[in-house]
This record gives structure tokens, C-alpha cells and sequence, in this order.
């Protein structure tokens, strides 16, 4: 299982791999949305949360279709799965390597980009906090996506129709947590309903999945 | 004929149109597609038929 | 070979065919008293019942936006229904029934949407508000895309059958949890108020009483809808039943069986 994870690593940080893409383009995001909607610092403090939510999530959404494309590609799907290693584990560890090369980066950088849109100083540890609890669940959703769609030849654009409507509740009670706590309002509920969700998700969907990519290797 | 709608005229009247009218579309679409296959399946039937 | 011996081998499961039969000698009884039902409803609603004193005349779009919301849902969970059949039973029927009825469960959603921001422009003086109810229904239209476009997008059909039904089960989990976060999302906002006082006409909110003058033209409209939703489903799955035979005969056409 440590092997696996590490040749997903190993060819995630590789040239051609896409490390990186994902946090280039939550930069460029975060430096779009003042020019979309005026530079005044009360109106970018109020929305700095929920775009930092949505930069995050649509981030991880560009790095999904490769997540399994390449290894389709090539054939390693097809080895992978008649690996002694369940496939519900395989896909685990594929959405875990996921999140360490693209989830994690975006919430370690996510304070910074906090700072270009005046994010209130109680902000900052709620909006990492919700990203650590979330991003996780963008993965999981993710690779369920990405088993849909592995081997259609457009299928980034049906993975993002399929996998954004997916995404609403974390974004909902993430974007959440990070407004109440810029706000220093109580972020009790929505924390749990996030953090419920996620572990939910981490326990049940790679089960559909592995299920979905059983279909799709027939 | 039709009842004084008073102000909301507008509102309901097109609520009504685009209501009746998206579900006129949906049942047209429907049986015009529906008609296609079938005769296309009882072409093809014959023409299986005849070669068979 | 015999006819009746090829016509076994040509139609691989018995079930279409009877499924044919069948829909063929009831559906213009559906279509029938879905259409009266329809017609006596909202004649009924639109000519015979009487403002509501808060709404005006605009309580005239309940008799449309509240079947079709309905409907709508119910769509969906028929989807469900038969895509674990086909997911248990492998019954092709199953899974071409919920094929057919997606697009009736969009158009249902897309008049409960279309319907509720009308409504809701004079009553809010937007053309949208982010009311809880109509946002859950904006994203189980989006749902409803989802499941179409990968329909469209998967070309061996059993696949496709495969694939959206596991899509439809995870998706409803997921339409429910979203309801759940809306309306956290939604509460600080129109608190405790909502566009649609549907419930409170039809005395489904507890506070208010049922009005018998708008419950039964109501009734009637909704027992309409649901007869039409089933003439619908059983018209267009015969439609994808002989689309489905007839790739199969042209496969095995071209193949030189």
C-alpha cells in the first residue's frame, strides 16, 4: 500500500505530473477577483472566505481527470486491479495521494492568499481548519468522479458537471465555518456537519468507487 | 372571460404559458421521437425478415 | 431457423416485449385522464377559486408549481427506484425506464424553477431569490444533467446502465445532504418565511388550515401531473426499448447474421 502511494507521489512531483497547477491556479483566482469586483478592502474582507473556499475547490476539481487518466492510459489500471490489494484500498490510496499533492498545498497556501484579500485576522485559522476537514472529501468525490469518467475523451468537462453538484454540501458548511470564524460567530455546527461529512464520505464512497471502476475496466 | 388578475396579471399568466407550454414540448418531443423509432424498427424488421 | 426461434434470439429477454404489449393497450387510458384531469384542475384553480388575500391572484401558480415540484422529486426517486433493480435484477426495461424518465423529471424541475422565480418576483421584487426550497431544486436540476450527460457520454448501453445507476444512487445521497446544508446556508437569510406559501394554502405548514376552495382543484392538478409522468415513462421507455432493438438489429445486420 506504502508503494503504491509513493509511485502516485513519486509521479505527481514529476515533470508533466501537474504538481503545482493546482495552487498556480488558486493564485491566479484569488488575484482575478478583485479585478471582477472593485478593490474596496470592507467588500473583499466580507467574500475573502467563501472565495477562498470556492479558489480551493475548483482548484482541486482541475487536477481530477489525471488522477486516473494516465494510469488508465497505459494499462497500469487494468494491473492495478488484479493486485492482491482490494480495489476500494487502491482507490483510497490514489484519492490520499491526491490530497497530500493538491488538497494539502492549497490549504498551506491559503492563509497567504488570504492576506491579498483581507481576510479578518480571526479568519485565518477557521479557513484552514475548514480546508484541512474539506479538501479530504474533494478528493474522495473526486476520484468517484474521475472513475466515472476514466477513458471518455472529453471527459473533464462531465466530470465537473458531475462532481461540482457533489461538492455543495462541503462547500456549504465550509465556506461556512470560514465566514463565522472571519465573523467570530460560533462555528460549532457547521464544523461537525463538515468534518461528518468528510469522514462519511473517506468510509463509504471509495466502495462506489472501486464498484464504478470495476464497470468501466470490463 | 378571464378573471381580473389584478396586478400579478403578468405573473400568472406567464407562469401558465411557460408551464403549459414546456410540458406541450416535452409530450410533442416525445411522441415525435417515438414515432421515428417505431418506424424505423419496422423498417428494419422487414428488411431483416425478408433477407432471412 | 424457425421465426419464433429467431425472434427469441433477436429479442434476448422476454420482458421488452411484454413490457410493449402491455404499455400499448394502457397508455391512451393515461394519456386520457391525464389530459382531463389537467384540464378540469386548472380551469378549476385558474377561473373558479378566489384570490388569496396576502397573494393576490398569483396563488393561481400553486396548481403548477406544486405538482410539478412534486413531480420532480418524484422522478428522481422513481430513478432510483428502478436503477437498483437493474443494479440487482439486470432487467433492461428497468434501466431504459430510467433513462426515459430523466428529461420529465428535468422539465418538471425547470417548471417548478421557472414557476417559483415568477412567483417570487412580485412577491421579493427579485426574479431569484436564494430561497431554500428553490435552491434544492436548482441543484437537483443540475443532478438531472449530471445523470443525462453521462448517459450520452458512455457508448456500450449496458455500461451506461451501470454507471448512472451507481451515479443516481450516490447522487440522491448527496441531493439529501444538500437539502440539509441549503437550508443551514439559507436560515439566517428568510428566516422562517418562504417564497412559496404553497404549504400554508394547502395547510401542510402547521400553523395555518387547510382551505378546502384551493385544496381540491389542487388535488385534482397533482393526480393529473402524476398520470401524465406515467403515461410519459411508459411511452418513451417503449420508445427506448425498439431504439434499443433496433441497434441490435442493425448490429447484427452489418455482423451478416
Amino acid at each position: 500500500m506504502i508503494a503504491l502511494l509513493l509511485r502516485d507521489l513519486k509521479l505527481a512531483f514529476r515533470a508533466g505530473g501537474g504538481f503545482g497547477l493546482g495552487l498556480a491556479f488558486f493564485l491566479i483566482v484569488t488575484v482575478l477577483v478583485p479585478f471582477a469586483v472593485g478593490p474596496q478592502s470592507a467588500l473583499l474582507s466580507t467574500i475573502a472566505p467563501g472565495i477562498l473556499w470556492l479558489g480551493a475547490l475548483l482548484a482541486c476539481l482541475l487536477s481530477l481527470d489525471r488522477l486516473l487518466a494516465l494510469d488508465w492510459e497505459d494499462g497500469s489500471l487494468d494491473l492495478l486491479a488484479t493486485a492482491p490489494l482490494p480495489l476500494e484500498a487502491i482507490v483510497s490510496i490514489k484519492a490520499l495521494a491526491h490530497w497530500i499533492t493538491t488538497g494539502l498545498p492549497l490549504v498551506l497556501a491559503a492563509p497567504f492568499l488570504g492576506i491579498l484579500l483581507n481576510l479578518p485576522p480571526s479568519g485565518f485559522f477557521w479557513l484552514v481548519i475548514s480546508l484541512l476537514l474539506g479538501t479530504p472529501a474533494m478528493s474522495v468525490i473526486g476520484i468517484f468522479g474521475a472513475a466515472l469518467t476514466v477513458g471518455l475523451k472529453r471527459g473533464g468537462l462531465l466530470l465537473s458537471l458531475l462532481v461540482l453538484p457533489l461538492y455543495v454540501p462541503t462547500l456549504i458548511f465550509g465556506a461556512e465555518v470560514a465566514r463565522r470564524g472571519a465573523t467570530g460567530m460560533d462555528t460549532q455546527t457547521p464544523l461537525l456537519m463538515l468534518a461528518g461529512i468528510t469522514a462519511a464520505t473517506i468510509a463509504l464512497l471509495p466502495f462506489a468507487s472501486a464498484a464504478v471502476l470495476r464497470i468501466n475496466l470490463r | 372571460m378571464i378573471p381580473d388578475l389584478g396586478k400579478y396579471a403578468d405573473a400568472v399568466l406567464w407562469s401558465y404559458a411557460v408551464s403549459i407550454g414546456l410540458m406541450l414540448a416535452l409530450v410533442a418531443i416525445s411522441v415525435m421521437r417515438g414515432r421515428k423509432v417505431r418506424s424505423e424498427m419496422e423498417k428494419v424488421e422487414q428488411r431483416v425478415a425478408r433477407n432471412g | 431457423m424457425t421465426i419464433a426461434a429467431r425472434a427469441n434470439t433477436l429479442w434476448e429477454y422476454a420482458n421488452p416485449r411484454k413490457f410493449l404489449a402491455t404499455s400499448e393497450r394502457i397508455l391512451p387510458f393515461f394519456w386520457i385522464t391525464s389530459a382531463l384531469c389537467l384540464m378540469v384542475g386548472l380551469v378549476w384553480g385558474f377561473f373558479f377559486t378566489p384570490d388569496d388575500y396576502k397573494q393576490g391572484s398569483t396563488v393561481k401558480i400553486i396548481y403548477l408549481h406544486v405538482p410539478a415540484a412534486l413531480m420532480a422529486i418524484n422522478c428522481w426517486l422513481m430513478m432510483l427506484v428502478t436503477s437498483l433493480i437493474w443494479l440487482v435484477r439486470r432487467h433492461h426495461v428497468s434501466a431504459l425506464a430510467a433513462r426515459a424518465a430523466a428529461p420529465v423529471g428535468i422539465v418538471m424541475t425547470l417548471i417548478a424553477l421557472a414557476t417559483g422565480a415568477i412567483w417570487g418576483q412580485p412577491m421579493w421584487g427579485t426574479w431569484w431569490a436564494w430561497d431554500p426550497r428553490l435552491t434544492s431544486f436548482l441543484i437537483l436540476f443540475l443532478f438531472y444533467l449530471g445523470y443525462v450527460a453521462l448517459w450520452e457520454a458512455i457508448e456500450d448501453p449496458d455500461t451506461a446502465a451501470d454507471l448512472t445507476s451507481v451515479l443516481c444512487l450516490v447522487g440522491s445521497v448527496f441531493a439529501i445532504l444538500s437539502r440539509y446544508a441549503v437550508n443551514f446556508w439559507n436560515q439566517g437569510l428568510h428566516q422562517g418565511a418562504s417564497v412559496m406559501r404553497a404549504g400554508a394554502i394547502t395547510g401542510t405548514d402547521t400553523e395555518e388550515k387547510v382551505s378546502n376552495i384551493f385544496f381540491y382543484p389542487l388535488l385534482i392538478c397533482i393526480i393529473g401531473f402524476v398520470l401524465l409522468f406515467i403515461a410519459l415513462i411508459l411511452y418513451r421507455t417503449g420508445t427506448e426499448i425498439r431504439a434499443r432493438r433496433v441497434k441490435a438489429l442493425l448490429a447484427r445486420e452489418r455482423v451478416g447474421g
